[in-house]
């Protein structure tokens, strides 16, 4: 049994047919419907022009975002296991993370590291396709989404950066919601929801921590969800015509 | 098409009536509908303002020991930063200032030899009557009420900002 043979079995297997619905074959009918049957590939279109897959249109700047926003969920929820967001536990958390679990220094600094990525790549994405003008009708809805997307993504790190528990740390967020509190009339009041008193103590580490990994996240992955869509919707990426 | 003449969407034989004075059943139900998701939303809105907004807060209360006042040498500024005020020991009597910046919230130090108050964060300065003289500040340091017990110890009240100077004599 050849390698090849060995897959077309494994393709032909029941299990694979009730998971990969289009069935054997490499016909273009076949291609189409194994992107259009899978739930996450659906969101992008059959066929897209090759042009679109090269450098140069892109710089591949959004899927490099995506990439750090997936190491960022998979690093975060590895060090959910050993955080706790309380006042006593939190920095000691974190140095134990750097010091004393297998690994953890690692994880911690590429959570860092992709956080600071992410946040560079989504301005480098959105200046690519502002310069390029990928941004005009039909596609001014997805660039809304993408401004809101680039908001979350100041959020999440925003949110993040209380959670060392650390001189910094708190006086980031000391100065950060205090220019919340700004807002005409209803600052004092933001101010006091974000962080659940008026100074930052328990409950501002609790909110962050929520704010940090559910809320945020999820509403970036719904986000996500809807720029893809759009992407397709508008008939694929923005590629200029070549001047002949 | 909602014109109030040319009908409801859908059935232009049946006219638009947005008093409901003379509207069908169907048109009755969907004002019904549009109208208790309304009233439901906003009570979600509330329901969430409410659930959000701590009904007890575990913060320190605003009115601190402070100190005896011989624990003040005279010509002092003494910062306690648990309670973020410094107690200052003038020639006119004691008097204490917020030490918080007015910046954005920073925790502000005493510089002896500057003789200011100076904020880490952004880089105001204020003397020693609390009067900006350098930086982004855009208010004083507030004067806070000061008063002597009856066990001899001053006591700061951090609510209740003077808007005149005041000096405790003791």
């Amino acid at each position: 049994m050849t390698i090849k043979t060995g897959f077309e079995r494994i393709r032909n297997s029941a299990l694979w047919r009730s998971i990969f619905r289009s069935g054997e074959g490499s016909s273009n009918l076949h291609r189409a419907q194994a992107v259009q049957q899978n739930l996450l590939l659906h969101l992008f279109s059959v066929k897209i022009r090759s042009r679109a897959l090269e450098f140069k249109p892109t710089w591949f700047l959004g899927a490099l975002t995506l990439s750090t926003f997936f190491i960022l969920v998979v690093t975060g929820i590895l060090l959910m296991f050993y955080y706790h967001p309380s006042v006593p536990q939190a920095y000691a958390d974190m140095k134990d993370l750097q010091f004393v679990v297998a690994s953890g220094v690692f994880l911690r600094n590429l959570h860092r590291w992709a956080a600071h990525a992410m946040v560079f790549l989504a301005f480098a994405h959105m200046f690519k396709v502002f310069y390029r003008g990928a941004y005009r009708p039909p596609r001014q809805f997805n660039w809304v989404i993408g401004v809101f997307l680039l908001l979350l993504t100041l959020l999440l790190s925003y949110t993040g950066y209380l959670l060392p528990w650390d001189q910094l740390s708190y006086w980031a967020v000391t100065v950060g919601s205090n220019i919340a509190k700004a807002v005409p009339l209803m600052g004092d009041k933001m101010r006091f929801l974000l962080l659940g008193g008026h100074e930052v103590n328990a409950n501002a580490l609790l909110r962050f921590y929520v704010l940090h990994c559910v809320i945020l996240p999820l509403a970036a992955v719904a986000l996500i969800g809807v720029h893809f869509w759009r992407i397709r919707k508008d008939g694929g990426l923005y590629v200029p015509e070549k001047k002949s | 098409m909602s014109d109030a003449k040319t009908g409801i969407p859908g059935n232009p034989a049946i006219p638009n009536d947005d008093d409901c004075a003379d509207c069908t059943r169907r048109q009755f139900f969907a004002k019904l509908g549009v109208g208790s998701l309304i009233v439901a939303g906003a009570g979600s809105g509330l329901f969430a303002y409410e659930y959000f907004s701590p009904n007890v807060l575990f913060e320190a209360p605003p009115i601190v020991k402070a100190g005896k006042p011989d624990q003040f040498p005279p010509n002092s500024v003494t910062l306690d930063p648990q309670s973020g005020i410094y107690l200052v020991s003038s020639a006119k009597g004691y008097y204490a200032l917020g030490a918080v910046c007015t910046h954005l919230g920073c925790l502000t130090a005493w510089k002896p030899e500057l003789d200011l108050i100076a904020c880490p964060c952004h880089g105001s300065r204020f003397n020693r009557d609390g009067i900006k003289v350098a930086g982004p500040a855009p208010q004083p340091l507030p004067w806070f009420k000061v008063w002597l017990a009856d066990d001899g110890y001053l006591m700061v009240d951090r609510s209740s900002i003077l808007k005149v100077q005041e000096f405790v004599k003791v």
